[in-house]
């Protein structure tokens, strides 16, 4: 089964695809859950969804504008965080029931796209064109590059951020370089799964390896592979069974999921 | 002296309310000071104050001699509730090796030299055992040790400990005191120790800043035992109980009531 579906050109652009999104979310997501930040990822998805539907009005490609416009939302978000002295939920959930409001409105007012809007609501990563492609693998290297360049500060800032302040980090940057990586990683990730699945992405793969791993780098690890995995066993168990392969990833990642708590209960860790 | 923290006219308001309002001191190489005062005094405002973690509005903060320098000679030990969270996946080698990482620039990598530092530290420290282990599996006072660790291993001129000792049971705050009493004469490392509890810090600490959103005293105990404008400020009473802790008796000689029944109740948890 599986040789018979690689051999498919579509099924070998969703594997690629697929898994360098399914590794920058694994990586975000750590920082992200420890954070106790991981909505950011669903209410980015919902800013996405207005976004895409901007993007079909004006027959532009959705990648390209949703990713500066999310990037902008995160930034907003960040800044209600700081300045009007919103906890970070509260800002979070103006924004993307904002921008759901919106992205409603346009596809009301539009019409004629709302096939191609479900496509990116519930994921649809075995008809992913070539640019896009190019464009998940190109900046899911960005955001993987990034990530591992900034390890130790991110690391350093999700245990203790006065700490890293006090050693003279530059924090700010850090928190908002993280809200540019979590962006663009939405907007790749509803490719994979649509904006209503896109936060398991990122929050799955995390608190899985929170459940087994004693160190730092074990968790990353664990996230990365539980999530790669998952993205190529959903393709293959997609195509084999004719299952939404958005829904059967994150089917995957809460049986993994559920797989890693149990073995906590048992050892007790 | 050697200063190594100099403060002067040091003002900082949340909002429209003063909480530090004046505040000048200066801190010679070596020495351990205990910042004590009142609850909402602005001990915690001043220790953010000194690392940066809030704007002040007027004033100066200086570390070495007149000069500011890198923040990377500080060392920083937080209260202990941040570190609670039983699910944090990181071992005490990570964090301690965070205290040399956040000095590096990049590539942050460690070499032999800090690797040995690391378990220099760890050994000191008495916590070499743990190494491996994930740090919200560990104790209290466990937990204190590693990031004293952490903030130690990086060879810091000051160290500055907000409350350190705060949820830990008496016995593991007394042998704490003491670590950092050790490191303070055998380091010579300079200490800044917040704290509410005035009475059990007065034996480790060699000088005293009292503060209630003004410096009320900055200085030796001895000059605080000794001082006739402390008396009024404190009462007799009060004064020669914190002295008394610090094994130097008052100036006046007024006869006392009680001594040790009172005493239970300035160090509360001693026991």
């Amino acid at each position: 089964m599986i040789l018979e579906a690689i051999q498919y050109g579509f099924i070998q652009k969703a594997l690629i695809a697929g898994s360098l999104i399914a590794l920058s979310c694994a990586f975000l997501g750590v920082f992200l859950v420890l954070r106790k930040f991981s909505m950011i990822g669903d209410g980015l998805a919902h800013v996405s969804f207005a976004t895409v539907a901007l993007a079909l009005l004006l027959s532009m490609s959705p990648l390209l504008l949703s990713i500066p416009l999310v990037i902008l939302s995160s930034f907003l978000i960040l800044k209600l965080n700081e300045k009007a002295n919103l906890h970070g939920d509260a800002a979070i959930g103006l924004v993307s029931s904002f921008s759901v409001a919106v992205g409603i409105v346009i596809a009301s007012v539009a019409q004629g796209f709302n096939v191609d809007l479900f496509s990116y609501l519930f994921g649809s990563i075995l008809v992913i064109s070539d640019l896009d492609v190019y464009l998940s693998v190109a900046l899911s290297i960005v955001v993987i590059g990034v990530i591992v360049f900034y390890y130790h500060d991110l690391f350093a800032i999700t245990y203790d951020e006065n700490y890293a302040k006090v050693s003279g980090m530059k924090v700010e940057f850090l928190n908002y370089l993280i809200a540019v990586m979590t962006s663009i990683t939405v907007v790749l990730g509803i490719r994979v799964v649509g904006t209503m699945l896109v936060s398991s992405l990122i929050v799955f793969p995390a608190v899985t390896a929170l459940q087994l791993s004693k160190s730092f780098r074990g968790a990353m690890t664990i996230a990365a592979l539980t999530s790669v995995l998952c993205v190529i066993a959903g393709v293959f168990a997609s195509f084999q069974f004719n299952l939404p392969t958005g829904g059967t990833i994150v089917i995957l990642n809460a049986i993994c999921f559920a797989g890693a708590f149990t073995i906590k209960l048992v050892t007790n860790q | 002296m050697n200063s190594v923290l100099k403060v002067d006219s040091l003002n900082v308001s949340y909002g429209k309310y003063r909480v530090l309002e004046n505040i000048s001191f200066n801190i010679g190489k070596g020495d351990y000071v205990g910042i004590v005062g009142p609850n909402g005094s602005g001990k915690t405002t001043l220790v953010k104050a000194l690392l940066g973690l809030i704007p002040f509005e007027s004033g100066s903060i200086h570390f070495g001699n007149g000069v500011e320098t890198s923040r990377h000679k500080i060392g920083y030990l937080p209260q202990i509730a941040i570190t609670t969270d039983s699910l944090f996946p990181a071992k005490v080698s990570e964090i301690v090796e965070m205290g040399l990482l956040v000095q590096k620039k990049f590539p942050k990598i460690l070499n032999r030299q800090d690797k040995e530092r690391v378990e220099k530290i760890l050994i000191e420290l008495g916590i070499e055992d743990l190494k491996h282990q994930k740090i919200g599996q560990l104790s209290g006072g466990q937990q204190q040790r590693v990031l004293l660790a952490r903030a130690l291993v990086g060879n810091p001129e000051i160290l500055i400990l907000d409350e350190p000792t705060s949820a830990l049971d008496p016995k593991i705050r007394a042998d704490f005191y003491n670590m950092i009493e050790e490191l303070n004469k055998k380091r010579k490392v300079t200490i800044l120790l917040v704290s509410h509890d005035i009475g059990s810090i007065g034996q480790y600490t060699n000088k005293m800043l009292y503060l209630d959103h003004k410096l009320i005293f900055y200085g030796d105990y001895k000059d605080f035992c000794h001082s006739g404008d402390m008396t009024d400020y404190f009462g007799f009473e009060t004064q020669h109980k914190m002295c008394w802790q610090h094994g130097v008796h008052s100036h006046s000689h007024a006869p006392l009531k009680t001594e040790l029944t009172d005493l239970k109740l300035v160090g509360g948890d001693e026991q």
